[in-house]
């Protein structure tokens, strides 16, 4: 009833131009959205390229996708040596009429992105082939909609927000349908996009009652808005948008209660499609979720924070628990990830400079963790994705031992065992959590995490521990047949390796990545006057 | 403060990474085994055994070269390892970690060279030297979060031991295990964060992860006490202590020998010496606080373990009940908080390794060759294995700390120290020891005794020349360390004073100490001797209860 007064009292008031603080680049800085361009242009170039001149292009796909979001990534890593120098570069800036923020930030998540686009193409590569789907299509719609997500990360205004969330989310319903002779992956596309395009119905109704509420549909406007009057009129209006875009956020990023369509689109969708989701979409609706309520609603934070530690609660432990039931692995890693989204929400709800550097940290090593995973997954499920059971893991170290310890050593990583990346990761959650005083919210964190480590050592032992026929007892488990070998391609290999590699790496020295995430985020909070 | 000299003066040793060393080598040494090919399996296991006695060696060498009248940390070393978080490569030795140091350097080559594992012996002995760095990772940080890292990672090699190379149930005790540490340890990682956040605000510096400045923070009473029970939580878990034990006959029974030795051996012992390490270093407070409880549990834990253990009808699960009762123990000396009590908890932890470590060998030993572990099924092997009785005689009877043996002194210790602390709870653990002694000798006579009443047992081979040299190689310290323990005393004797000397200076509370002429006689007993008696003299007796 207030809410509704309140509106019309909006609607009844003039709109009074609102003086903006930031200093206005009238003019487009092309140098700033190089990397947007680099990944959009490229991918339309690709799509009408491959139509053309079919015979040319056969089977350079995934090498143009992976040079591509590369090209895009340095061209990242070069401005992030420019926005993130705050003496001699340039530091960070806002362009297009302040719409657009170019920040440590935006650049860490665009690499993040990135590197999801590479992992996801190299895993999709001989994906396609063994499905006889080779083509174009997936690899320029995964680069469009990595180009959503960055526009999503660097927005700085709700529309253009919006804008990014569209071109991120509609290339990836198609992708989840595109396994044209899988009725379940049809299923999983078509659950997608409805369940969708009814969050980004919640988004967009956000947006407005946000607007209605300040004025502005520009961050740094409303954010001054509300410093200066944090009772505007309409604060109910306010707390109303702000739900609603946290609603479709929560679906975006699968938080419980807005996950339902997570385990039924991670079983039908192609595997490789499944490990972008997990990676890039979840890594750009938390950039959009970051920059709307830590940032831009920070003086709300009282109002906000709350709701999202419940959120975070909900998720870890649904996520976690729901996980444990699960005999299908893509079932099982869809809870899963909705339990690592929930480590995030944490990072997210202390609503600090450095719980956002830890979720920046667990974006960076989960992308890679679970794109290595999907890469393993994509591979044993075999031809048609059939056998995505637990029992298709059965005897894997035996017959496949580099195989199932690379396998062995991500899932360790999303266990949370130190010196993986992984551990690093759910520390920085939690030391934000304690920092910021959340004692037990960080200790709800670390007993779902015990959880969900019941989900990764059920893997470990299906892979390692029950063929071995024990030559005294003879009560081993015995699989009837010996299952050919899982065909590994070179690309999906080397994905696998990569992912293996840096998430041991960063394990052991994560002061590399912490160094960069720490530097990515008092920019963002300092940019936005 | 003196811990921070000791420290910079003895910074410069003669072998300046030698700490950093001791754990790289079996872990590089796993990495290597790993690379061997499978279908050569001797060169994996002279591989392995050349990786782990060199660690050995290096821990020897520690001994060797460790300034016995020093009770702070010696070998110290420092390095950056994530600048932003304060966290730091620190590892050092002092007499409360040097001897966990050196049988965690010693049992890993014995295990490697007595053991061969009944398949997969590369993956086997890859995982082994990863237990080994771990745990001697373990005993040497003075780091929180390397010490964290550690005790997190031997998870997993003892994981893949029980579970692939275990019997029986094995995939349910190597879950049940892993579950349950990480269970322990999951809330210790927040202990860890809120007590470097607190102690940042107290010490009113950065944040760091070095415990020797953890220790000197002053932390509100409650928060103290908070932090502590996350880390008592994990420590009891590993221990582990009477309610939160049921993992360790399910791990312990399932193990294939060489992981039940390590497990009693070694890892066992990580949570021991968590909590005299980081229980009572950083929370001198809490655990004077928590201490009837601890002291309460102990005392339990001897008597539960031990009715248990006499209910037994598998041997290596009677074992593995005897395994409570001792760590009650244990337990129950590091919280009596007195010079005695602390340094013969710290000597059961070795005895106890070494004497349950033997234990558990021979009860391979027989497995291997009965195939059974059931008590009833074996009888009279004296007659067909009359060596081997005689082994696990003195092997047993150390268990139950018969004078002129390695178990006898620490138990003595930790018995001498509770009475003087609060006698009741050592008049009771006291029972225990006859217990122990019940237990152990029934099952003793059931085993060995009589007449053997079936074929297998009567044609049951003795000690081969290997498994001979195996078992001898342990009961060499069961004896060594019975007679003459005064050069173990004298090691962990300082260690222990300037500790207990921290907690007096941190709580205002001095140790219960006993009589001056009671002090002596345990002295002249075992010949510990340590350079500041005036300044015990000086509280004696005034602060007996």
């Amino acid at each position: 009833m207030s809410l509704l007064a309140s509106l019309a009292a909006q609607a009844a008031q003039p709109v009074t131009p609102v003086t903006s603080v930031l200093v206005e680049t009238p003019s487009v800085d092309w140098w700033g959205l190089l990397p947007l361009i680099l990944l959009a242009a490229p991918a339309m170039v690709l799509l009408h390229a491959s139509s053309l001149l079919r015979r040319v292009f056969r089977g350079f796909y995934a090498t143009a996708s992976v040079g591509i979001a590369g090209t895009a990534a340095a061209f990242a890593i070069v401005q992030w040596f420019r926005v993130t120098d705050l003496d001699g570069g340039r530091g960070p800036y806002t362009t297009v009429a302040s719409a657009y923020t170019v920040d440590g930030y935006s650049v860490f998540i665009t690499v993040v992105l990135c590197v999801a686009v590479i992992v996801s193409s190299l895993v999709a590569d001989g994906y396609l082939r063994r499905e006889g789907l080779d083509g174009a299509e997936t690899y320029a719609l995964l680069l469009l909609s990595a180009s959503g997500g960055v526009v999503m990360a660097s927005a700085n205004d709700l529309i253009v927000l919006f804008l990014g969330l569209e071109v991120l989310s509609i290339p990836v319903y198609v992708l989840a349908a595109s396994h044209l002779r899988r009725s379940a992956s049809q299923e999983a596309g078509f659950k997608y996009f409805i369940l969708g395009a009814f969050a980004s119905a919640f988004f967009l109704y956000g947006i407005a009652l946000v607007y209605g509420a300040t004025g502005s549909t520009n961050l740094g406007t409303i954010r001054q808005t509300l410093q200066d009057d944090p009772f505007v009129d309409g604060g109910a209006l306010l707390l109303a948008g702000a739900a609603f875009l946290l609603v479709g956020f929560g679906f975006k990023v699968a938080a419980v209660p807005f996950h339902a369509w997570t385990p039924d689109v991670y079983q039908g969708a192609p595997s490789p499609v499944v490990s972008y989701m997990a990676s890039g979409v979840k890594a750009a609706g938390f950039a959009g979720l970051v920059r709307v309520f830590d940032v831009t609603l920070a003086g709300q934070v009282r109002d906000w924070q709350p709701i999202v530690v419940g959120l975070a609660v909900l998720t870890l432990l649904g996520g976690s628990v729901l996980a444990v039931a699960q005999t299908d692995v893509k079932r099982m890693l869809a809870y899963s990830s909705i339990s690592h989204a929930g480590f995030l929400l944490v990072g997210v709800a202390v609503a600090s400079p450095e719980g956002a550097a830890a979720v920046l940290f667990y974006l960076a090593a989960y992308g890679l963790m679970i794109g290595g995973t999907f890469a393993v997954v994509t591979a044993v499920a075999g031809p048609g994705e059939q056998a995505t059971g637990i029992d298709a893991f059965r005897g894997l170290g035996r017959r496949q031992p580099m195989l199932a310890l690379g396998f062995t050593v991500l899932l360790f990583a999303q266990t949370g065992v130190p010196l993986t990346s992984g551990f690093f990761a759910k520390f920085g959650v939690i030391k934000a959590a304690v920092d910021g005083g959340w004692y037990w919210l960080a200790a709800v964190a670390m007993l779902s995490a015990v959880v969900g480590a019941f989900v990764y050592l059920r893997l470990v032992v299906a892979m390692f521990m029950v063929e071995d026929i024990d030559p005294h007892h003879g009560d081993g488990d015995v699989v009837a047949a010996t299952p050919a070998p899982v065909a590994m391609p070179a690309a999906l290999t080397l994905a696998l390796a990569a992912t293996v590699v840096a998430t041991l790496v960063v394990g052991f020295l994560p002061g590399l990545l912490t160094d960069l995430a720490g530097d990515a985020v008092p920019v963002v909070l300092a940019t936005l006057p | 403060m003196s811990m921070f000299l000791a420290a910079a003066e003895t910074a410069s040793t003669p072998f300046p990474h030698l700490l950093t060393l001791l754990v790289l080598v079996p872990a590089v040494g796993s990495a290597v085994v790993a690379l061997i090919s499978k279908q050569r399996p001797d060169v994996c296991r002279q591989a392995a055994f050349l990786f782990s006695a060199t660690a050995g060696a290096l821990a020897v060498y520690l001994l060797w070269n460790f300034d016995v009248a020093d009770g702070g940390f010696q070998f110290v070393e420092s390095t950056t390892w994530v600048r932003d978080f304060g966290i730091g490569w620190r590892l050092g030795v002092d007499g409360i970690s040097l001897f966990l140091v050196v049988l965690s350097g010693l049992l890993f080559p014995f295990v490697i060279l007595a053991i061969t594992p009944e398949h997969d012996p590369k993956p086997y002995y890859a995982w082994l030297l990863l237990l080994q760095a771990g745990s001697l990772g373990v005993f040497v940080a003075l780091d929180l979060f390397a010490f964290f890292v550690f005790f997190e990672i031997v998870l997993v090699p003892m994981y893949f031991l029980i579970g692939s190379w275990g019997h029986g149930n094995r995939t349910y005790a190597a879950m049940k295990f892993f579950l349950f540490t990480m269970f322990g340890s999951a809330l210790m990682l927040v202990g860890i964060l809120a007590l470097v956040a607190t102690a940042a605000d107290a010490i009113g510096a950065g944040a760091t992860f070095d415990i020797r400045e953890l220790a000197q923070a002053d932390l509100a009473t409650n928060t103290a006490r908070l932090i502590f029970c996350a880390f008592a939580l994990a420590f009891a878990v590993k221990v582990p202590i009477f309610p939160l034990h049921t993992w360790l006959p399910d791990a312990h029974t399932e193990a294939p020998t060489a992981g039940s030795v390590i497990l009693a051996g070694i890892m066992l012992k990580l949570g021991t010496y968590g909590f005299v390490r980081f229980g009572l270093y950083l929370f001198p407070e809490a655990s004077r606080w928590a201490a009837p409880v601890f002291l309460t549990l102990g005392v339990v834990g001897i008597l539960y373990g031990a009715v248990v253990a006499t209910m037994q009808r598998d041997l290596k699960r009677l074992v593995a009940y005897s395994s409570v009762a001792h760590l009650g123990f244990i337990v129950l000396g590091t919280f009596a908080m007195n010079s005695q009590g602390v340094t013969g908890g710290i000597m059961q932890m070795v005895n106890h390794g070494l004497s349950t470590g033997a234990l558990f060998l021979l009860v391979g030993m027989i497995y291997e060759r009965r195939h059974t572990r059931e008590i009833a099924e074996l009888n009279g092997l004296q007659r067909s294995a009359p060596i081997m009785a005689a082994v696990f005689t003195v092997v047993m009877l150390s268990s139950i700390g018969l004078p002129g043996l390695n178990g006898f002194v620490g138990e003595f210790l930790i018995l001498n120290g509770t009475f003087i602390a609060n006698r009741w709870y050592a008049v009771i653990a006291a029972v225990g020891v006859i217990l122990a002694a019940l237990y152990l000798l029934w099952a003793y006579q059931r085993v060995f005794h009589g007449t053997p009443r079936s074929v297998e047992n009567e044609s049951f081979a003795d000690l081969r020349l290997r498994e001979g040299l195996a078992v001898g190689a342990l009961l060499v310290p069961i004896v060594v360390l019975g007679v003459y323990p005064k050069p173990m005393i004298e090691r962990i004797e300082p260690s222990v004073a300037v500790l207990l000397e921290h907690i007096e200076a941190r709580t205002g509370v001095a140790p219960a100490e006993g009589p001056t002429a009671e002090r002596s006689t345990v002295e002249e007993l075992f010949g510990a001797g340590h350079g500041d008696d005036a300044s015990h003299g000086a509280n004696a007796g005034k602060v007996d209860k």
